[in-house]
Order: structure tokens, then C-alpha cells, then sequence
């Protein structure tokens, strides 16, 4: 019964937010703008007005994908680690050092990219996790850190190392042919890395539903008291786990090189792994539901561009648009009176359906009684990144 | 490198030191409040940034520095009410919270930017009031210690002169009393009727001002112009000092300056013709390698203390 | 047993009593908490001025969400509140406060790093200018302190007193803010006997000075020395107001547990095997430096269920821990299943067949957003009945394993997909029980398993650790519940200030009385008669 009350609230809250969403896009673009209609149709009916549009969502999805699916296994593991941005950049340089220095075969040429990619991207989100395990040091700051480190360092790399030289703004030299990514859709730049993300996200899902180690993921990101109680050696599991989406984010930014680009040409980290946990968030850290939701933000974007492109609204408005809709996901207090209600009316009715001639089999009061924390804002526990129920 | 030995020795460098110290140190002290009362305030970053461009956009359009001071504190404000709301009233996870605060101002300034200049990068077209720097009389007198203590931005003596006042806040007033009850035991404060809820939302206010004028000296005084994304992970630096510093305000202090003596110093290593983004990452890493070092040592002290304890407990059985 | 008879009763002590003055009334309250549970039902609770009013109940009966409500922690879902006769809105503590409702919590709602004046005046500081005035602070604290009896030193840090002195700045604190009525929630549970018998004292030169006492508490013993009173709550519902003249202890019990409370529990006697569970001079510090166990060695053979017996607090919660790995022990040794566990793992030991039957289930007994199969195999990943070796696991194996614990510990839930904390506690703890026991334990450490679970749960929840035993398995039973330990245990050992001051053999020779004089320090044993529990031959 309950769990049919929090589907119905559930959705509807996301049915709210991106409504409240879309009415923010159209309350900033009457605001600022001298052809607002103009802009807000190229904003929501842009993205669908050619194939090659279409693609772009795709191509903007992809990369959310990834970095969200890599948030979510740190999420669920109950850890706050940043790390998605630092891994998903150094994931670019580690696939750009192979894709110039490397001389194989097409198929295996972008392979062996990616996966040096996946393996700098784990490396680098194994240091905040296991400063963490080791001595306990708060691995949201240190990822945060290391974000902005690997932004610099990759920088450094690539214009000291690899760079241009003809070129008068930064970029590397061009990748070698048989590095690059087949393209799978005609008329658009679609590449094959979209079937890596959505082989990823099933594969995530397996993990996390399917597999021991997910499930101890699970078990450790739920209750850590009990994880640790039960023996499940939480702390090699929270390390794996970051490592894991670690790898998952190198590759995605192995895969969103080498399927976009022909050279290095990022003068910053470019932020996916922040907007990948609004799609996680928004996919209910869910890998199944993580391409729909990369779809939905990835379309935000194009959008967005589509708009800047032909009107006078900048496109950053799809920041602000994202960060609101994070907001309204984390607050679990949203529509919570509501879900409240349709609680207590259920048990109620169950209640009173349960009680004919006996003195009630009333539920055990003693979750009710001393066990309820208190219900005012007094600990933010870092072991809920978001509950179950957004 | 003897030459950089003497050049961190030399009066321009603790001149300079001190001149970097200010945005770490406002954030901090600001964190310190917020930790106090029991809220990880993560908006920082956001904050900052958002407070540091209007700061030059109220001065620009109010045309003097007043209108700066007043739209970035009064930006300050809103987002530190927005922060609060989301996460105390509506009950959002912190980290959420910030990172999406962080995420808003990263898109809402440069929007506003190029919105108001046409620009996406810098205010450069627009006209910049900077807070003024100030001498001090007699101090600038003093040979090297002049040179080094005086002339500094106002809002650098503000930052120094805060960090008491947020030692009487927390420890001398009510207020301050009922932020750290509210911080330690939450059910003990609203059992005495202290409401919880308002007390953090204070916090969260006050830090705001401080968390503002840390963004607008950026804008207003390091540099008289902002730029896109100017505060640079600042915000979460001022968090790991006052991690730190024990939520401390002296203790966020001087973790603060440890932290601004890397960024110093990764400002002369560009001069020595080391890789300017090599010697960018310097203060982030400083950052993580101090937060591990007080972990490890914090550890050590607490085995320490328990080994002690022990020790003498069973000399006091015998 | 018949609902009519009790109402009926009710009304019969409202007439009884209908000179007093009613300080207070709570009528036809109603709580559900946001997860369903319903805490309150229809509850009527009236105190009258200058008494001492017990409210008595079993754990988990509601007697601390009708409380919470009252000092206005919790909002009723229905019901009014009436006050000196009229109606008024609790909304908050400090609304409780200001019509005179003072509370001293069960867990003490201090400030451990501030000072004694500081908790106490915190939220109504005198001021000097923009500043605590800290010497007027001082001031009141010890003239109110005077006043009352209540000796105290202000400037000491909350966190360096003891629980008694804890206990009366709560009292000072609630008083200060000029409480009439003072609720007092099992305040002797954490106290020595000798800081109980100042606590009655206190608390009845407050009555005599006109203060109105509720006193929740539900050992029967002190509810009936020194209240007046007595409302008995059951299941979250009022079983009945009694002057505390006109009935008996059993009686009491009886409408508290709704049968009699002796439970016979029937058992076999069987001969036990070789030592399960050997420990031998352990000691145990807490951090602080304080000793929490100490030097005590015994023994644990197989099919036999060894009994702790000790008031709360002696030393139990890090015996426990000791013992499955969770917490450190200083010197000494234990043994388990003749393996030595010193610098072993959680799961190392769980690896010996040992099981854990957690106090508190839900902190670290459940995942509770995971499902009831989930649940009751998370200990069980290395089996390769439910994982292949590669780490994937066997779906349809673990669904039919979460089927058949739902169906063998009569775990009430829709299906076993649920997640726990769905539950009602009682299911929630047989959740608990299925995990553990299911496992093939030869060690069982089960601690306090059927706290706050409803009668029929407790019941199969006794059988199944008599089951075990049966089985030839260990057990080592810690609980609070005299009845309990009484009738499961066939040896009891008695913990006092963290030493055995007792071992006896035979649990079904022991009376309540003579236990209750080990476990509260009046009597013990000699270090001969104690050291029997090591079962070893002597030379």
C-alpha cells in the first residue's frame, strides 16, 4: 500500500519539477529577452526540427550517462565523492595520449584509448577514497579538490606535451585515424560511444541489483552501521565502489573524445560530472532510468544552444534551470505533507477494516515510539545522499 | 632556487600573502558559523561568485562603491536564503544543496554578465568601484613591517578584525550560545524552546555576509573587475579551513593563511618560469595534502590520548 | 481482557477523585506517524494538581510519543489538550513551557561542552548590553539551585558530571523555566539505587510544595512506593486510571502485558556439551578511561543458554561488542568455538558460526530500505548457494530462501520484497531472528531480542532460541527483562558495575527478589560461588 502512495507521489513530484522547470525557462526568457517567442520555441521545439538536431540530443546525452551512473554507484554506496568531473577529464587525456601516441589496428585503436582512459579515471577516483578509508579525511572536499588538479594537470599535459603549435588557441595534435569512434547514425554525429553508455548503464544496473559486490554496495550505502555489523567490510567496499565509477567516468570521457573530436580543445573541465548528478537525481539513482533522464537534460541543452544560437538568450540559463530542478529533487520535505496524509489514511482504513471483535493487532509502536529520529532538520546524516523516495 | 627561498622571505611576498589570505579567510570564518550551528554550508563557491560579480554590477549601475557593497551583500543574502530554505525547511540533503546553489551561480553569472555587458568572460567594459586600500598611519612608518602590514584593501582588515567579532558572536552572546547549543545537540536546544530551524537560518545569514564580502573582495580588490568563475574552488578551500580549524574561528584563521601561503607561492613560481597551470594546481593540492596531514594527526592524538587515559586508569585501580 | 470492563474503570477513578483539581487533561489523542504506525489511539490522560502521577506501559506501548505530544514534540493527529482547564495548542516546547510543562527527557537534553549555567540558562540569558551576563547567569543558577535542594556547581562542564548531577540540572532547567508540572521519563533506569532514593526525595518536597509530577517508569516497585496515581497505557491505548491504593503490583502487570506476566516457558532439561564461549579475564575501557568490564571470566557450553542479569548500563552494551567484534577489549581473552578472537574482523568471527542478535535493531540490525530477502541474506554472500563464485548472485535461489524465511519465522509482510522498514517491529526483529539463526549458528548472542517486539512475536522469538539450544547450540542471552531472563536461561551470571557478583546455576531455583538484590549491589556472592561458571575442574 505504501509503496503505491510513494510511486503516485513520486511522480507526481517529478511531473511538478520539470513543469516548475519549463515555466522558469519561459519566466527568464520573457524577462530578458526582445523576442521571447521567438526564443522559447527554439528552446522546446528546436531540438526536434532536424535529424541532425535529434543527434544532437544524443550526442549531449551521451556523456551525462556516464558521469551519472557514475554518481549514482558513489551515491549508493553512501559516499559524497565529486569525483565524476576529475575522472571524466582525465579520461580525455588519458584516451588523447593514446589516440596520438599510439599506433594499432581501428577497432582496437579507440578500445585501447577508452580503457587507458577508464583505468587514469579510476586511479584518480581511488585517491579521495582511500585518503577516506585510510585515515577518514572527508572525501568531498578532496575530490573537489582533485577536480580542479586534474583540470590543471591535463591542461598542463596537453599544451606542454602535445599541443598545436600552428594553432593560435589551445588544442593538441590530431589524433591518429584509426582512433576514432564509428559514427552509427547517418546524418548525424552519433557515435558508437551511445551504445557503450547505454551496455554501461545495464551493466550498472546488474551490478548494483545482480552481483555480490552490488550488493554489498547497497547493503553499505543504506545502513553503514549495519554493513559494518554484518561484516561486509564496508570500507574496501566504499573504495571499490569509487574506483568503479571511477573507470566508468575515464571511459566515458574516452569515449566522448575520441566519438567528438579530432583533437584536444577543452580550456576547462567541462562540467558533465556535475550535471551528472542531476541526471542521476533525476534518474532516482536508477541506472535503467539514466538514459531517459540524460535524454531529457541532454535535450535541455540543445535547447538552450539552439536558443542562444538564434536569439538573444544566453545559453547558460540551462545552469540555472539544473540547479533548480536539483534543488526540488533533494528536498524530501516536497509534497511530504501530502504523502503524509495518504499514509495515514491507509492505515486508517486498514485499521479500521482489521478491527471487527478483537482488540486491534495494532502495528508494534516502537518505531513509532523512541526509534523515529527527530523529525526537525538536526543532522545532516551524510549517509543519505537521497532517500528512496527523491 | 635560493631565489625563491629569499623572494618568500622578502616583504612583497608576505605583502602578497597576506593580500591572498583575505578571500580564503571571510569564507572561512563564515563556514566556522555555519559548521557551529550544525550546517555544512556548501553553497560557499556559489555564493561567493555570485556575490563577487554583483558587486561590480551594483557599482557600475549605482555608480559608486556603495550600490556595489549593497547588491553583493543583498545577492549574498538571497542565495544564503535559498540555501537555507531548500535545505532546513524543505529538508535537501546539504551537499545537494550546495552543489546545486553552485551550479546556479555558475550559469546565473554569466548570464547576468553578458545580459548586462554582452560579454561572457569579464566585466572589463563595465566601471569598477574597488573597496579602497587603506594605510595605516605609524604602522606604514616601520621598515619591511610597513611595507607588509600596510596598504592593504580594506576588506583585508574587515576579513582580520571579523574573525574577533565571530569570536564574540559564538562565545560571548546569546546568539552565539544557542548557535553552538543548536550545533552540538539539536534536541537539547528546541527542548528549551530554541528553534532550531530559525537559529540555523541565522547562520546561514550571517555567514552570508562574510561568505559576500569574501566573493566581492575578489571582484573588488584582488582584481577590480570579475571574471567567469573568478573564485576557483575558493569557496570549498575556506571549508577545509574550517574543517581545519576545528570550526574554530582563530583556528579557521590560521589554517586559512597555511592555505593562502600556497596560493602566494604558486603566484611567484609563475614569475620563475615554471608552467603557470603546474603551479595552479599547487594550492589544491596543499588543500588535500593539509586536510590528510590534520586527519592522520587527529587520529594520532585521539590513539594518544585513549592509551593515556587507559595507562592511567589502571594506575588509579592499583 | 474486555475493552467495556476497563472503560468503565476509568470513569469509576475519574469519580474517585473529583475534588482534585485537574492540572491537566489529554483527551481522545490520536497519533500516526508519517510511516503508519499508530503510536496513540484514542488515549485520555488526566493529572491532577499536587500528585505524583505514574504512567506506566511495556516499551513501545506509547507512553513516550503521548509525552512528546504533551511537552510539544510531536503533534497529535486528533484529540485536544486541555491545561487548567483550557483547551490549548501545544505546538512546540516552548508553547509546553510557557503553560508551565517542564520535561526531564530519558536521554538528558544537555549541551555536553558548554557549562552547567550555560545549559541551563540557554534560551533565556540575562543580558549585559550585547553580551551573557555570565556573573547574574551564576547567580540564578545557585539561588535556585539552593532553593530546591538541588546543590549543584555552575561553572562545571556538563560533560565532566555524573548521570545523577545530569539528572538534576535537567530537573533545575525545567523549574528555572518556571515548570508546574515536571515529566520525569524513567529517570531511575539510568540511576544507582542510592541516587534513585534522592530522586524520590527531591521529587516529593516538590510535591508538597505544590508541584504536579508524572512519572513514567515501569518498574512497579517504585510506582507503587511513591505515586499516587497510576494510568496504564497497553498497544497505544489507556487500559485504565487507578489510585495506587486500591491495586496490587500483579494487577498493575496484568493490565500492562494483558496476561499474567509469569510466562512459563517450557523447556527440556539437557546435559551440556564442551565450552562454546570462553572468556577469561576480560577488561574493558571505555574511552573516556572508565573501566566498563571488569576482570570477569566465564563460559558459555554447548546447549546451554547462559543469562545476563544486570540493570542497564553495568557494562552489558560493551560485553557485547567485545564479544562479536564491534568493539575493543583492553586485556583478557574470549574464545569462541575455541578460536581466539583478539585482533579478528567482524566477519572473521562471524565466520566461527557466531550469530548477533543486535539491541538495537534499528540502527544496526536492518538495511531498512532494502527488502526483507535482502535482508536475511546479507550474511550469507560468501555462500555459493546464493553467489556463484564470480560474484553474481543466484536470483532465484535467494527468492525462494527470502520465501521460506518469510514463511519459517512468520514474518508478516505482502511479499518478501518489501523493504524492511515497512514492518512492524516485532516483524522486523523476526527479520532479524531468520537472518541469524538461519545461518547455522553455534554461538548465539542475542541482546535484549524481544525489546519492544508484541507478546506473540516475543513468544515465537523465545521458542526459537530454545530451539536452538535444544539443537546443542550456545547461547548467551542479555536482556532486561527479569522474566525473561528467569525463564529462557539455565545458568544466570549477574553484572554489576561491569564484574559477575553472581553466578547461579540454576535459573529456575532463583525468585525475582534474590536476583534483584545481585543485579542492584545489596548482595554478592563469593569469588568461589562465581568462579563455578568457568565449569573447569579444579585440581
Amino acid at each position: 500500500m505504501n509503496r503505491r502512495i510513494n510511486l503516485i507521489v513520486d511522480l507526481t513530484k517529478m511531473l511538478l519539477i520539470i513543469l516548475i522547470a519549463c515555466v522558469l525557462v519561459f519566466i527568464i526568457v520573457f524577462l530578458t529577452s526582445q523576442e521571447p517567442a521567438d526564443a522559447v520555441y527554439s528552446f522546446f521545439v528546436g531540438p526536434f526540427t532536424s535529424l541532425r538536431r535529434i543527434g544532437n540530443i544524443v550526442e549531449a546525452a551521451t556523456p551525462l550517462m556516464f558521469t551519472a551512473l557514475a554518481v549514482i554507484i558513489i551515491f549508493r554506496a553512501g559516499q559524497f565523492s565529486m569525483i565524476s568531473e576529475g575522472a571524466f577529464f582525465i579520461g580525455i587525456l588519458g584516451a588523447m595520449i593514446v589516440a596520438i601516441t599510439g599506433r594499432m589496428p581501428p577497432g582496437i585503436h579507440p578500445l585501447a584509448a577508452i580503457v587507458f582512459g577508464g583505468f587514469c579515471g579510476a586511479f584518480v577516483a581511488s585517491v579521495p577514497a582511500v585518503l577516506k578509508m585510510m585515515w577518514g579525511v572527508s572525501e568531498l572536499v578532496t575530490s573537489i579538490m582533485l577536480n580542479y588538479v586534474v583540470q590543471f594537470f591535463t591542461i598542463y599535459v596537453v599544451s606542454y606535451h602535445y599541443r598545436e603549435i600552428t594553432s593560435s588557441s589551445l588544442a593538441s595534435l590530431l589524433f591518429q585515424e584509426t582512433s576514432a569512434m564509428p559514427v552509427i547514425v547517418e546524418g548525424t554525429r552519433v557515435h558508437l560511444g551511445v551504445i557503450v553508455a547505454l551496455v554501461l548503464c545495464f551493466l550498472g544496473f546488474l551490478f548494483l541489483q545482480r552481483t555480490r559486490l552490488g550488493f554489498k554496495l547497497r547493503v553499505t550505502g543504506d545502513n553503514l552501521h549495519f554493513a559494518q555489523y554484518a561484516g561486509v567490510g564496508a570500507a574496501g567496499v566504499m573504495v571499490s565502489a569509487q574506483v568503479l565509477a571511477g573507470a566508468i567516468a575515464g571511459i566515458g570521457g574516452g569515449a566522448e573524445l575520441l566519438g567528438m573530436y579530432t583533437r584536444f580543445k577543452w580550456t576547462s573541465s567541462p562540467g558533465y560530472g556535475w550535471i551528472g548528478i542531476v541526471v542521476a537525481l533525476l534518474a532516482r539513482r536508477n541506472p535503467l532510468l539514466v538514459p531517459l533522464a540524460a535524454a531529457f537534460i541532454g535535450y535541455l541543452n540543445v535547447g538552450a544552444d539552439i536558443m542562444a544560437r538564434s536569439s538573444d538568450v544566453s545559453r547558460e540559463v540551462v545552469l540555472i534551470i539544473q540547479g533548480v530542478m536539483m534543488l526540488l529533487i533533494a528536498s524530501e520535505a516536497l509534497l511530504q505533507h501530502w504523502r503524509q496524509k495518504l499514509i495515514v489514511k491507509a492505515a486508517e482504513k486498514e485499521a479500521k477494516e482489521g478491527n471487527d471483535d478483537a482488540p486491534p493487532e495494532l502495528p508494534d509502536a516502537s518505531i513509532g515510539g523512541n526509534d523515529i529520529p527527530y523529525t526537525g532538520v538536526d543532522t545532516p546524516t551524510p549517509n543519505s545522499p537521497d532517500q528512496e523516495g527523491l | 632556487m635560493s631565489g625563491l627561498v629569499g623572494y618568500i622571505f622578502s616583504s612583497d611576498f608576505l605583502y602578497m600573502w597576506i593580500r591572498v589570505a583575505t578571500p580564503l579567510i571571510l569564507p572561512a570564518l563564515g563556514a566556522v558559523i555555519c559548521n557551529r550551528s550544525g550546517v555544512v554550508h556548501l553553497g560557499l563557491e556559489g555564493i561567493m561568485l555570485t556575490a563577487a560579480l554583483f558587486g561590480v554590477l551594483g557599482g557600475a549601475l549605482g555608480g559608486s562603491l556603495f550600490w556595489g557593497i549593497a547588491a553583493g551583500i543583498l545577492i549574498s543574502l538571497l542565495l544564503s536564503v535559498l540555501f537555507a530554505y531548500f535545505h532546513l525547511s524543505l529538508r535537501a540533503n546539504n551537499v545537494l544543496c550546495g552543489t546545486a546553489i553552485n551550479t546556479i551561480a555558475g550559469g546565473f553569472t554569466v548570464f547576468v554578465l553578458e545580459l548586462i555587458t554582452g560579454e561572457k568572460g569579464t566585466s572589463s567594459s563595465l566601471r569598477s568601484f574597488s573597496f579602497p586600500n587603506v594605510n595605516i598611519p605609524l604602522v606604514e612608518d616601520i621598515p619591511v613591517l610597513g611595507d607588509v602590514l600596510s596598504g592593504h584593501n580594506l576588506l583585508t582588515y574587515i576579513a582580520i578584525l571579523m574573525v574577533f567579532a565571530v569570536v564574540f558572536l559564538l562565545y560571548k552572546t546569546p546568539l552565539g550560545l544557542r548557535m553552538r547549543a543548536v550545533g552540538e545537540n539539536p534536541n537539547a536546544a528546541s527542548s528549551v524552546g530554541v528553534n532550531v530551524t530559525k537559529m540555523r537560518f541565522t547562520a546561514v545569514l550571517i555567514s552570508g555576509v562574510l561568505i559576500g564580502l569574501g566573493g566581492m573582495y575578489l571582484s573588488m580588490g584582488y582584481l577590480n573587475m570579475f571574471t567567469r568563475d573568478m573564485t576557483a574552488g575558493r569557496g570549498f578551500i575556506a571549508l577545509a579551513a574550517a574543517a581545519m580549524g576545528q570550526s574554530t574561528p582563530v583556528g579557521a584563521f590560521l589554517s586559512a593563511m597555511v592555505f593562502a601561503f600556497f596560493d602566494g607561492l604558486s603566484n611567484i613560481l609563475q614569475l620563475l618560469r615554471i608552467p603557470a597551470e603546474f603551479v595552479q594546481m599547487l594550492p589544491y593540492i596543499a588543500t588535500i595534502a593539509g586536510l590528510t596531514l590534520y586527519s592522520i594527526q587527529r587520529i594520532y592524538r585521539f590513539k594518544r590520548k585513549n592509551r593515556l587515559r587507559v595507562i592511567e586508569a589502571e594506575k588509579s585501580r592499583q | 481482557m474486555h475493552l467495556p470492563c476497563f472503560i468503565q474503570k476509568i470513569r469509576a477513578g475519574g469519580v474517585n477523585v473529583n475534588q482534585a483539581v485537574e492540572a491537566l487533561r489529554m483527551e481522545n489523542i490520536t497519533k500516526v506517524y508519517p510511516n503508519g504506525v499508530i503510536a496513540n489511539k484514542s488515549v485520555t490522560f488526566v493529572v491532577n494538581q499536587g500528585e505524583i502521577h505514574a504512567l506506566s506501559g511495556e516499551n513501545g506501548a506509547g507512553k513516550s510519543t503521548l509525552m512528546k505530544i504533551l511537552f510539544g514534540e510531536e503533534q497529535p493527529t486528533s484529540g485536544t489538550i486541555f491545561a487548567n482547564g483550557q483547551k490549548v495548542n501545544i505546538s512546540s516546547p516552548t508553547e509546553a513551557i510557557r503553560l508551565g510543562i517542564g520535561m526531564v527527557h530519558q536521554h538528558f537534553m544537555l549541551v555536553p561542552s558548554l557549562t552547567v549555567a550555560e545549559n541551563m540558562m540557554l534560551g533565556i540569558e540575562p543580558r549585559k548590553g550585547l553580551k551573557i551576563d555570565r556573573k547574574r547567569a551564576e547567580k540564578e543558577v545557585r539561588e535556585i539551585s539552593h532553593k530546591y535542594n538541588l546543590p549543584i556547581e555552575p561553572n562545571e562542564r556538563v560533560e565532566d558530571l555524573t548521570v545523577g548531577q545530569k539528572q538534576k540540572v535537567e530537573i533545575l532547567k525545567a523549574l528555572l523555566r518556571g515548570a508546574k508540572i515536571l515529566i520525569l521519563d524513567e529517570p531511575t533506569a539510568v540511576l544507582t539505587p542510592q541516587e534513585t532514593r534522592e530522586l524520590f526525595a527531591e521529587l516529593k518536597t516538590l510535591r508538597s510544595n505544590g508541584y504536579t509530577i508524572i512519572f513514567i517508569s515501569h518498574k512497579l516497585n517504585e510506582v507503587k512506593e511513591f505515586c499516587d496515581r497510576i494510568t496504564i497505557i497497553r498497544r497505544g491505548q489507556t487500559m485504565g486510571v487507578y489510585p495506587l491504593s486500591d491495586i496490587s503490583e500483579q494487577e498493575i502487570s496484568k493490565l500492562m502485558v494483558g496476561r499474567d506476566v509469569i510466562l512459563k516457558i517450557s523447556k527440556n532439561k539437557i546435559l551440556p556439551g564442551a565450552p562454546a564461549i570462553k572468556v577469561r579475564n576480560l577488561k574493558i575501557l571505555e574511552e573516556s578511561g572508565r573501566v566498563r568490564i571488569n576482570n570477569i571470566s566465564f563460559t558459555v557450553r554447548e546447549g546451554e543458554i547462559l543469562g545476563v542479569a544486570g540493570v542497564e548500563g553495568n557494562g552489558q552494551a560493551q560485553l557485547v561488542k567485545a564479544l562479536t567484534g564491534l568493539g575493543p577489549y583492553h586485556s583478557g581473552s574470549i574464545e569462541l568455538c575455541g578460536t581466539d578472537i583478539r585482533k579478528k574482523s567482524v566477519s572473521d568471527i562471524r565466520k566461527l558460526s557466531v550469530a548477533h542478535i543486535p539491541e538495537d535493531r534499528m540502527t544496526i540490525g536492518i538495511a531498512p530500505r532494502l527488502s526483507v530477502t535482502e535482508n536475511t541474506v546479507i550474511d550469507k554472500t560468501d555462500n555459493i548457494r546464493f553467489f556463484t563464485r564470480l560474484g553474481l548472485s543466484k536470483s532465484s535461489e535467494i527468492r525462494e530462501y527470502g520465501k521460506k524465511m518469510v514463511r519459517d519465522y512468520h514474518i508478516l509482510c505482502k511479499t518478501p520484497d518489501v523493504s524492511v522498514e515497512s514492518l512492524s517491529g516485532g516483524n522486523i526483529q523476526k527479520t532479524v531472528l531468520a537472518r541469524e539463526l538461519s545461518g547455522g549458528p553455534k554461538v548465539i548472542i542475542a541482546d535484549q531480542p524481544t525489546r519492544g517486539v508484541d507478546v506473540g512475536a516475543t513468544e515465537f522469538i523465545r521458542r526459537q532460541l530454545i530451539a536452538m539450544r535444544d539443537a546443542g547450540n550456545s547461547i548467551f542471552l542479555i536482556t532486561s527483562d527479569l522474566n525473561e531472563v528467569l525463564g529462557l536461561s539455565d545458568g544466570i551470571i549477574v553484572l554489576f558495575e561491569g564484574e559477575i557478583t553472581a553466578y547461579l546455576p540454576d535459573a529456575s531455583n532463583v525468585t525475582e527478589e534474590e536476583l534483584g538484590q545481585y543485579m542492584l549491589g545489596i548482595k554478592r556472592q563469593s569469588p568461589e560461588q562465581i568462579s563455578e561458571v568457568l565449569h573447569e575442574q579444579k585440581d
